[in-house]
Order: C-alpha cells, then sequence, then structure tokens
C-alpha cells in the first residue's frame, strides 16, 4: 500500500438558522427563526476552538461562560450546558433570540477573523430551549434568606436580570409592573414572531419558583413611590428599570391625524393587546392597505413586518441615509427585505397629508443626499430641493423613545439629566439617591434588551457589594 | 383580580359599580383615572374614578354602555371579578380655596366631576354646580351632588326636569346676573365642553377640562391619546386628563374618537353575538 496522505479535516461552515419561508411567514405570526436541532447544534459548537483567552466572553454584557457552555455542548450535555449559561443570564430564551450577537460575542470570536464566527446566539438559545422542554433536572439550591429585600420598578430586561441575580443570593425581590403582563418591551414592543410571549413568561415563571413576587398593575410615583418603597414599605434598595416608555414625534405637520401611530402604540396594540386576533380579542389597530414606516432602527423593522403580518398591501420604510446606516440589526433588515418591506432611503418625511375626516392620505417626502459625517460618525444627511409624496392609509413614527418622567419625577432627590435620564454610574447602576440603583434604557437611552440586562447584573452585584453578601 | 361588591343600573344603559381596590383607594386623589381590563382578551380602557373609600379599600366606577367593554361590563354582577385595574392615573385635579368655583357635568360626566366638586367644597370653595343631560332618566347622581354643592342647578334638553335648556344656557345666565365666579370645571361630551369653553372665554373665565381620548397603556409609554392644547401636542394620560379648556383643540378630539368606530361596531356586534358573563342587567333587561 502506498502512503496515504491523511485526509484534511473537512472545514465545517457555519450552520445555518432554519428559518420560516418569507413568503409563508410574511402572513403569519409564528417565530420566524425555528431554533437548531440536536445535530446542527452538535455540529455548530464542533467549530468551537475553545480558546485559552476567550475573547467572546469580554464580548458578552453580562459575561456568560461561552467557551465552558458551548464544550458541554459538544460533549452532548445540553441541559449542563443550559446550567452553565444560567449562571450568569437568567433569561437565555430571551437573549439567545433577541441579542445583537454579530455585534456582540461573536464579533470576538477567533474563527470570525478568517472565517465565520461560531454562532455563539443560536447555540445559547439552543440550550436554553432543549433545557426548558426536557426538563431542567434540577433546580438550583438557594441560599439562606438573607432578610433583605429589594424593589424592583419595572419588569423589563433589567429588572429581571437583577431579580434573577439577587433571589439566587437570597435576597427578597418584589418586581412591581404598571401594565398587566410582566416584560416589559420583551411583551409590548418586541413581535411574536421575533419572542414569543410563552418564551418570556417561561422565563418569567422560572423567577417566579425560585421566589420573586411579582405585582402586575402596579404603577410606582402613583400607587407609592421609590420613596415610599424605601420609608414605608422598607425595602433595602430599590432598583429603577422602567425603559425608555415615551414616544418621539417628528414634530412635523400631521403627526395627529388619525392612522398616525407611534411604533410603541401600534406594537402594543398587536404585541401585548393581540390585535392580530381582533375580534377574537377586543383591541383593534390599524389594517393599513398602505403602511409608511418612519426610522430605521429594529423597532422600525418589527412595526414593518407587524404591519405585513396584520394584512398590508405595501409597507415601505422611509429613511433619510442609506441601507448602510441603517440601526437595525442586520439579520432583522435582511428578514424585512426577504418578506418585502420596500425601502425608501435617502427620504425625510416634511408633512403627513390628511383628508378632510382626518385621517392621513399620504407622505410628502424630501430627497435627501450624504453629506460630512456627523458628531454619531456617520454622514450626516442634507436635504435637497427634490420632493415627493407617497400614498398611504397607515403611518407609524419609530424614530425612538425618550424617558418616562413619572418615576424621575415623583422620587425626590434622584438627579436626571437634560433628557430626562437618569444619572447612573454605568459600572454599578448607583444614583444620586441612597439606596437606589437605576439601569436599563432609563439610565442609556433607548439601546438593546441584551445591554439592559448587562445593567440590571452590574446593579445586582452593586447592590450585593452594598449589603456585605459575597 | 378585583372584585365588584356594588353594583346597580343608575339609568339608561348607565351603571354605577362600588370595586375592591384597597391600593388604588387609598392613593387616589380627584381627577384620576383608572385602566380597566374585564377579561384576559378584553381592551384596556380608561375610566374617571367617581368615588372612594379609603376606609373600606373600594373605589366606584361609573360608566355608560357604548363599546364592547362596557357593554361587557354591564353584564358583570356583584361578585364578579375584573380581571385587571391599574391606577391611580394621570395628574390630580389642581384644588385650593379659589372662590366661587361652578362645576358643570353633562350626562355621564357627572361622575367624573363629583370627586372634584367634593374636592372644591372640602378646600373652602363655593361651589355651584349644574347638572345637565339631556332628559330626566338620563340624569345622574344629582343628590350626590347636592351634598357637595352649594347650590345645584338641574337642566334637561327637553324640560322634563329642572330648568329647559342646555347647561351652557344655565352658565350664561348665571355669567349675566354678575356672579363672581373665579374658576370653572367643565366634564361631559366634547361638544358640551366645547360649548362651556366657547361661554367661559367670551366672560374670560378660566376653565378646566377633563378630557376622554383612546388610550392603551395609560402610563405616557404609547401615545394613543394624543391631544392639542395651546397648539402643542400632549398626552392625554401623564399631561392630563385636564387642560386649559381655552386652548383645546376640540375638533381633533372628537376626529381622534372617532378613530375605531368601525372595529368597536364589529367587536360590539361579535359581543352581542355571544353569550358572555352572566347577563342579568343585559341591555333590554333592568
Amino acid at each position: 500500500m502506498s502512503e496515504q496522505q491523511k485526509p484534511k479535516k473537512p472545514k465545517i461552515p457555519r450552520q445555518k438558522m432554519p428559518e420560516q419561508n418569507p413568503i409563508e411567514r410574511a402572513h403569519n405570526f409564528y417565530e420566524v427563526a425555528l431554533g437548531y436541532d440536536n445535530d446542527l447544534a452538535l455540529l455548530e459548537a464542533s467549530r468551537c476552538l475553545h480558546c485559552k483567552k476567550p475573547y467572546c466572553m469580554a464580548g458578552c454584557p453580562v459575561e456568560v461562560d461561552i467557551p465552558d457552555f458551548v464544550e458541554m455542548v459538544k460533549k452532548g450535555d445540553f441541559i449542563g450546558a443550559a446550567w452553565k449559561v444560567k449562571e450568569k443570564n437568567s433569561l437565555p430564551r430571551i437573549a439567545g433570540r433577541v441579542c445583537p450577537q454579530e455585534s456582540q460575542c461573536e464579533s470576538k470570536c477567533v474563527l470570525g477573523k478568517k472565517g465565520e464566527p461560531c454562532a455563539i446566539g443560536r447555540l445559547e438559545r439552543f440550550v436554553a430551549d432543549y433545557a426548558a422542554v426536557h426538563g431542567e433536572g434540577k433546580t438550583p439550591e438557594l441560599p439562606k434568606p438573607t432578610g433583605l429585600r429589594v424593589g424592583v420598578v419595572g419588569s423589563g430586561p433589567a429588572g429581571l436580570t437583577l431579580a434573577g441575580a439577587l433571589i439566587k443570593k437570597g435576597v427578597a425581590v418584589t418586581v412591581f409592573e404598571a401594565l398587566h403582563e410582566l416584560g416589559g418591551v420583551l411583551v409590548y414592543g418586541i413581535p411574536e414572531f421575533r419572542l414569543p410571549k410563552a418564551i418570556v413568561k417561561s422565563e418569567v415563571d422560572e423567577l417566579r419558583k425560585l421566589g420573586v413576587e411579582f405585582k402586575t398593575n402596579w404603577v410606582v410615583g402613583r400607587i407609592e413611590t421609590v420613596d415610599d418603597l424605601l420609608e414605608k414599605a422598607k425595602f433595602d434598595g430599590v432598583f429603577i428599570g422602567t425603559g425608555a416608555g415615551a414616544p418621539l414625534f417628528l414634530k412635523i405637520p400631521g403627526e395627529n391625524l388619525n392612522g398616525v401611530y407611534s411604533a410603541n402604540e401600534f406594537l402594543t396594540r398587536a404585541n401585548l393587546m393581540k390585535a392580530y386576533l381582533f375580534p377574537q380579542s377586543d383591541t383593534p389597530t390599524a389594517k393599513g392597505r398602505r403602511v409608511v414606516v418612519f426610522g430605521g432602527g429594529n423597532v422600525a423593522m418589527d412595526s414593518a413586518r407587524s404591519a405585513l403580518r396584520l394584512g398590508a398591501e405595501e409597507v415601505t420604510i422611509v429613511y433619510r441615509r442609506t441601507m448602510e446606516e441603517l440601526p437595525a440589526r442586520a439579520e432583522e433588515v435582511h428578514h424585512a427585505v426577504e418578506e418585502g418591506i420596500k425601502f425608501q432611503l435617502l427620504t425625510a418625511p416634511t408633512e403627513i397629508i390628511g383628508n378632510e375626516t382626518g385621517w392621513a392620505v399620504g407622505v410628502h417626502c424630501q430627497k435627501m443626499v450624504l453629506g460630512e459625517p456627523d458628531n454619531s460618525g456617520r454622514r450626516r444627511p442634507m436635504p435637497t430641493d427634490e420632493f415627493f409624496d407617497i400614498e398611504c392609509d397607515t403611518v407609524i413614527v419609530s424614530i425612538g423613545n425618550g424617558a418616562n418622567p413619572l418615576v424621575p419625577s415623583t422620587t425626590k432627590n434622584l438627579e436626571t439629566n437634560k433628557w430626562g435620564n437618569i444619572v447612573a454610574d454605568l459600572e454599578t447602576g448607583k444614583t444620586s439617591k441612597d439606596r437606589v440603583w437605576a439601569g436599563g434604557d432609563i439610565v442609556t437611552g433607548a439601546a438593546t434588551v441584551i445591554l439592559a440586562m448587562g445593567a440590571g447584573r452590574k446593579a445586582a452585584l452593586s447592590m450585593l457589594d452594598t449589603f456585605g453578601i459575597k | 383580580m378585583f372584585e365588584i361588591l356594588e353594583k346597580e343600573r343608575i339609568g339608561p344603559g348607565v351603571n354605577r359599580a362600588v370595586i375592591f381596590a384597597p391600593e388604588i383607594a387609598r392613593a387616589h386623589k380627584p381627577g384620576q383615572f383608572i385602566i380597566l381590563r374585564t377579561h384576559a382578551d378584553g381592551e384596556r380602557i380608561p375610566l374617571t374614578i367617581a368615588d372612594k373609600d379609603a376606609d373600606k379599600g373600594t373605589i366606584t366606577l361609573v360608566w355608560q354602555e357604548v363599546g364592547v367593554t362596557t357593554y361587557y361590563m354591564g353584564t358583570m354582577c356583584v361578585g364578579d371579578k375584573l380581571q385587571d385595574l391599574c391606577g391611580p392615573l394621570g395628574k390630580p385635579t389642581h384644588i385650593e380655596k379659589f372662590g366661587t368655583v361652578v362645576g358643570i357635568g353633562g350626562g355621564i360626566g357627572v361622575a367624573p366631576l363629583f370627586p372634584i366638586t367634593k374636592g372644591m367644597h372640602d378646600a373652602g370653595n363655593h361651589v355651584i354646580t349644574i347638572v345637565g343631560a339631556r332628559t330626566e332618566g338620563l340624569l345622574i347622581m344629582t343628590e350626590d351632588m347636592r351634598k357637595v354643592s352649594d347650590e345645584l342647578l338641574i337642566a334637561t334638553d327637553d324640560g322634563s326636569f329642572g330648568i329647559h335648556g342646555f347647561v351652557t344656557q344655565v352658565l350664561q345666565s348665571l355669567i349675566d346676573k354678575g356672579t363672581k365666579i373665579d374658576l370653572c370645571v367643565a366634564i361631559g361630551p366634547v361638544p358640551m365642553m366645547r360649548a362651556v369653553v366657547k361661554v367661559t372665554k367670551a366672560a374670560n373665565l378660566p376653565t378646566v377640562v377633563s378630557l376622554n381620548p383612546i388610550m392603551v397603556d395609560g402610563t405616557g409609554m404609547c401615545g394613543a391619546c394624543r391631544v392639542e392644547v395651546g397648539g402643542k401636542t400632549m398626552f392625554g394620560c401623564v399631561d392630563g386628563p385636564e387642560f386649559d379648556g381655552h386652548e383645546v383643540d376640540f375638533e381633533l378630539l372628537m376626529k381622534r374618537l372617532a378613530m375605531y368606530k368601525g372595529p368597536e361596531l364589529i367587536a360590539l356586534n361579535k359581543f352581542r353575538e355571544t353569550d358572555r358573563g352572566c347577563q342579568c342587567t343585559f341591555p333590554g333587561g333592568a
């Protein structure tokens, strides 16, 4: 036998996420991404180099032990892997779905230097879903109660993460939520087809099992103030995670016409209030034929894709810059394009045109060109003298959210900045007020779910440190 | 869950219920409202709190059956529970001793006017209350109002009870008589509030109105309740519900209130076809 050359180990490509076909999914609210199966997960995990110096971990706001959990996936210990993730991340089913991994952990992956990075987010989602479906094995042993109690204002990603981190250290947690459902932006904002409500509910239920107490329909600032929580209810600390819940408008003529929505309202009707089931559910929403969305972020993509699923014939995103500058995640833009969302780029709306009964019938637009880079480093859109109209019956304004003033304005000695955001140390979440921490969008302005989760985790560590708990 | 402790029909399609909600009862101040949901697939609707008893831990709601939720509530009985009750929401009424305060309530608007009238009366104001309705059968809470008013004037459009005419005519005659008025508070159907403001603007009388735009969350998050006041866009839920009547764009408010007329009718017709909950006071009954 002649010398045989050792066959080269075939290079395994990054495993694609199975998805619902775009034509079908554009008309339903079921989840777009279907998740890995065991084989795909094993294959993808086998790509991980288990680096000694895991750069990926440095890219994770909650510092998940990525190489370790991926190693456990390689060995087929999916439940063990899920627990490894949960040591740092109380909401892995959510993070695995909505984190912008491409700009976090995966952006640091060594494999990404020459090829495609390991699909860490997809693996995180896989193990968390696997554990939820196949049983957790064990529930973590909780330490003896310390007797300390923390009140959390808002049940969004920051508050839930903090609650999970504290309860595991024996600190009692009560979460106050203004809406009737728990999860904040995870249930009113992010659509069912990206993050099913059942997933959020399962994560919340897990926290409840650990002993976290939840109070819905409870508006802090109205029923009780933060000062009441500290002085009367005797909480040892309060965390404010109320999010960026005040929709911004362009302040152009016609914005109060019928058929014009903030993205928050449109998404709240469609998600939280299940308007897509109307009239089985009682809340209606616009079933626009021709829908125009202002803005280019993830929320704009969510609004556009929801409108399409509600039955719109044509959905157009109007954005001032080009495809390159869209602030939305590449994956969301890609999905939107696949589903047939139109992009009217280098365009700024100047007026919404109404009819005599007060309904929107079109948008007056101005063509833009890109000028010199501005403070954000992106090229600034400059107006031209070219104008045109887009016919429509529904307009969704998705240009961002300001800080909801209710809690800051009813709390004594709590410092806010000129935008109304609470001033807090980004490393500890400490505010200007003793025993009060804050984190998430109410501090940073509208950002991502995982950054809010990171802020919740940091604030929890700071609280534990303050309380003298290791 | 929030249990209904008392429930009665106080007019055609108009109901009053006392509901156990101790935290809301304790925190409530005049002018504030709640958002409720009757069941898991229900919509969120705002209703102004008509009264409260902090000791008993109850609030009183008064509503007219107009849409699917208010009709559904009409079928609910003592012992039934509301799925969700969130509040108190909105800015409380600014109450102080102004001097003479004229409260003007039209139709169902008398209910939200009641706690404000009581508050103004308790603050030492001379309170003149004008209560109006289309016809005698639609007058509500007149005896409650009498207890917290120094003067109570009742008017019906058809003259079936009290003064024959509109509340605006009663107000105009007060002004014409030279009554010294320091503040007007008007709550009722939008055309009524608009008509009152027309009168008080001419007489240069400061006027507070309480608006009822369509809301979803009620905490400033969605912006469904946009109203224009003094040319500026405000949120009814957190900037209001009370605003300077002279500055409110009532035309816009009316148009926006009509935004869901079509779907509202679809939902109501579907409700009428289904047998949802107890129907002891279903329209046509009681």
